[in-house]
């Protein structure tokens, strides 16, 4: 039979043909850089695990958690994740040599989440220099939203400008004949939250009739308090660490001065900063948020906060849930996790970047109904919305809408 | 009770080192010369930026060796010096656009004079008391850096970004392996001084001192004097060192320069021995690699196995890398026989 078997010849043949050109098409679609392959995704990583400030070390082991459940249900379009992360104690020339090491020896193809302001700092140049993605930093400070310079480096946490463009336009829209008294901490911290303060009070700058600032190192900040009280003002805006902030609640309770208190989101835990100021001084108190507060009971039952739980119960027993800093490290990762989604087989350095910047209103389980990550060629900022808050019994208590603190005009 | 008094009842602070055992051999030092200058060869940018940092603080770890195992005297806030160094530098690059080069003599002789400074009232201290008041001037430097009096040059809390230098003449070189082979130069330039200084009568003077201070100044050497000027070499070493550490790393904040490095170094110097100047290099290797190493064995109890290794070292070789020499010298000399 030599008809039909060179007939079969011909269609195997063809078959052939057509599976190594599809085959072919579909090796051309696949894009690497450095750090991606088949199989494997790279990312670098630098949290502070010892030192002052290693109490953020929780950041990264909630980010290794969500990489290790992707990893678990498969991976992202059938790679694995591989999360390096190392420890620089807070220390920005540690930082720059853990930095090397990610991108030179263990060649990642970016890093992700990297804490702590003077750290990026230290290895922002750098890492634009090596064209290496530096996504989603875990610092609030307001430089990291700036494409044209750093067109390799992206922010994620709202800016504290963006936090206290919010107390702006609540104040102008809810109180518009208030006179407002501001406490900072010296340091860029606290002149990034003023600065934003002034920007969105700049219709009217003459409200702010006292400005107080305070060094970390002061033991206490009482003084402060009692020298702001005395230009009776009817709003009292605390740009403070939680200590601090601590301290300034209850400096005012005790002198029954009954001003509008607005206290900045960095010290708004009810932890670390209300109960220690005494609930009946904290009363009434307000502040902004952006992620879920997984202790407040009207998320019980929350589908984002049951991933979140079943995640920690699963891969971090160990960690206390109700450290803020889990929930951001799993937020933070939880939008890595989708960049690299979106970026399907073309894992190219400049890819993992246009795919970054091109989020459109993407909503996650552990922020806010309402809250969503927006960004673009120029708008280097994911989280952008707060949503009010004001301390009421035991808890904060959401109120009004998301406002968004985007600089509208200029 | 009088400060002499203290001084002699109070045990030595350091151990006597004879002065030859200060150094190493001719041949030796040119081994390990030809292998720093020609492992840069074989390694990547990385590494050799991190055998860059091991100069650096080689450097800084030598300076406080001059003062601790030559003089005698204790610091705990080299961290300081080495803090100004890398701000005198950084600022000179960054705001009057003056050359990397030359902006290294000038934070040593700006270290130079705060150390010679601050040696004044420590004159007065000794032993523990000394490591104290030092460690005072190291816990007081980063809030120092942030003071809004000085912002607009030190940048503040942010620091100040440095450029890295190119390889000058065209050199086919990485910025990494110019800048290593120019810390090279400069340590050993700053070692053969060091030797140098520790042979020539000052540093007679220095070792009298830390044998037994009454006994150098009934022979006539000015003990302020020379306890200052150990201060002020020190200091001075320690800022070059700093001002190296910020071209390589390409920023200062007040946050890389607080009592911890000072710390490091003053754990760099025990474990490379007290006194013993090549150990210098041993210790620097210490600070920088074995948080690594302990890092790479568990990351939640990095602190912890750091601790048990500076444990191991000092209970096995208290005399650290000096020790260590010495058995590996005999047992070489018992083998030739």
């Amino acid at each position: 039979m030599p008809k039909p078997t060179r007939r079969r010849l011909a269609t195997v043949f063809l078959s052939l043909a057509v599976v190594a050109a599809t085959a072919g098409a579909a090796l051309a679609q696949k894009k690497y850089d450095t750090g991606a392959s088949d199989t494997e995704i790279r990312i670098g990583n630098i949290v502070p695990y010892s030192g002052p400030a290693s109490a953020y070390g929780v950041v990264g082991k909630a980010m290794a958690a969500v990489f290790k459940r992707v990893n678990d249900d498969g991976g992202i379009n059938g790679r694995k994740i591989n999360f390096i992360s190392y420890d620089d104690a807070c220390s920005p020339p540690k930082a720059v040599e853990q930095a090397r090491k990610l991108i030179e020896s263990d060649e990642v193809l970016l890093l992700f989440g990297t804490l702590g302001t003077a750290s990026n700092t230290a290895i922002q140049k750098y890492v634009n220099g090596k064209k290496v993605p530096q996504l989603f930093v875990a610092t609030g400070a307001t430089k990291w939203n700036d494409p044209k310079t750093f067109p390799w480096t992206m922010g994620w946490l709202p800016s504290y400008q963006s936090e206290s463009r919010i107390y702006a336009k609540y104040l102008t829209k809810e109180k518009p004949n208030a006179k407002i008294a501001v406490l900072y901490q010296n340091d860029d911290m606290g002149k990034d939250y003023l600065k934003g303060l002034k920007d969105g009070l700049a219709a009217d700058p003459s409200r702010i009739i006292a400005e107080e600032s305070y060094e970390v190192a002061e033991p206490t900040i009482d003084s402060h308090v009692v020298r702001l009280k005395s230009s009776n003002p009817d709003v009292i805006i605390l740009f403070t660490t939680p200590k601090f902030g601590a301290q300034a609640i209850k400096k005012v309770g005790e002198m029954n001065w009954k001003p509008v208190t607005i206290v900045s989101n960095v010290s708004a835990s009810t932890a670390t900063v209300m109960r220690p100021a005494g609930l009946e001084n904290s009363q009434g108190v307000m502040s902004a948020a952006y992620a879920k507060d997984v202790s407040d009971p009207q998320w019980a039952g929350d589908p984002g906060i049951k991933a979140f739980d079943d995640l920690l119960a699963k891969y971090l027993p160990e960690v206390n849930r109700a450290d803020a800093s889990a929930m951001t490290g799993y937020n933070m990762a939880t939008t890595m996790v989708e960049v690299l989604k979106r970026c399907g087989d073309d894992l190219t350095r400049s890819n993992v970047m246009k795919q970054a910047a091109s989020l459109k209103q993407f909503a996650q389980g552990g922020l806010l109904p309402g809250i969503t990550l927006t960004t673009g060629p120029d708008d280097f900022q994911p989280v952008e919305q707060l949503q009010l808050m004001q301390f009421k019994g035991e808890r904060w208590q959401l109120f009004g809408d998301v406002i968004s603190g985007e600089l509208v005009g200029n | 009770m009088s400060a002499v008094e203290d001084v002699v009842t109070e045990a030595p602070a350091v151990e006597a080192v004879p002065k030859r055992a200060m150094t190493l051999g001719f041949g030796t030092s040119l081994v390990m010369l030809a292998l720093l200058l020609l492992v840069p060869l074989f390694v990547k940018n990385f590494i050799i930026f991190q055998l860059t940092m091991l100069l650096i603080y080689g450097l800084a770890v030598l300076a406080l060796n001059i003062l601790t195992g030559g003089s005698g005297q204790f610091s705990l806030g080299q961290s300081a010096f080495y803090a100004v160094g890398a701000y005198t530098s950084a600022i000179l690059m960054e705001h009057a656009d003056m050359n990397y080069a030359l902006t290294l003599p000038i934070a040593g002789i700006i270290c130079f004079a705060f150390g010679f400074l601050f040696g004044q009232p420590a004159l007065r201290l000794s032993g523990v008391y000394l490591a104290l008041a030092t460690f005072a001037l190291a816990t007081a430097m980063p809030q120092l850096l942030k003071l809004g009096f000085f912002e607009h040059w030190t940048g503040g809390v942010q620091g100040l970004v440095v450029t890295k230098p190119d390889a000058p003449f065209g050199l086919p070189m990485s910025q990494d392996m110019w800048l290593y082979y120019f810390t090279l130069a400069i340590t050993v330039g700053i070692y053969v001084a060091s030797v140098n200084l520790l042979r020539s009568r000052s540093g007679r003077a220095f070792m009298a001192i830390r044998d037994n201070e009454i006994a150098a100044s009934a022979m006539g050497v000015d003990v302020a004097l020379y306890k200052t000027l150990a201060f002020g070499v020190s200091a001075g070493i320690t800022g070059v060192a700093g001002g190296l550490g910020a071209i390589a790393v390409q920023f200062v904040a007040p946050d890389g320069y607080t009592i911890t490095l000072a710390i490091s170094l003053f754990l760099g110097m025990v474990v490379g021995g007290v006194g013993w100047l090549p150990g210098s290099i041993v210790g620097s290797a210490f600070i920088i690699f074995v948080p690594n190493i302990a890092e790479g064995i568990s990351k939640g109890l990095s602190g912890a196995v750091f601790g048990v290794l500076l444990f191991l070292v000092i209970f096995l070789v208290p005399h650290g890398a000096r020790q260590v020499a010495m058995v590996a010298q005999q047992l070489i000399g018992k083998l030739k026989k």
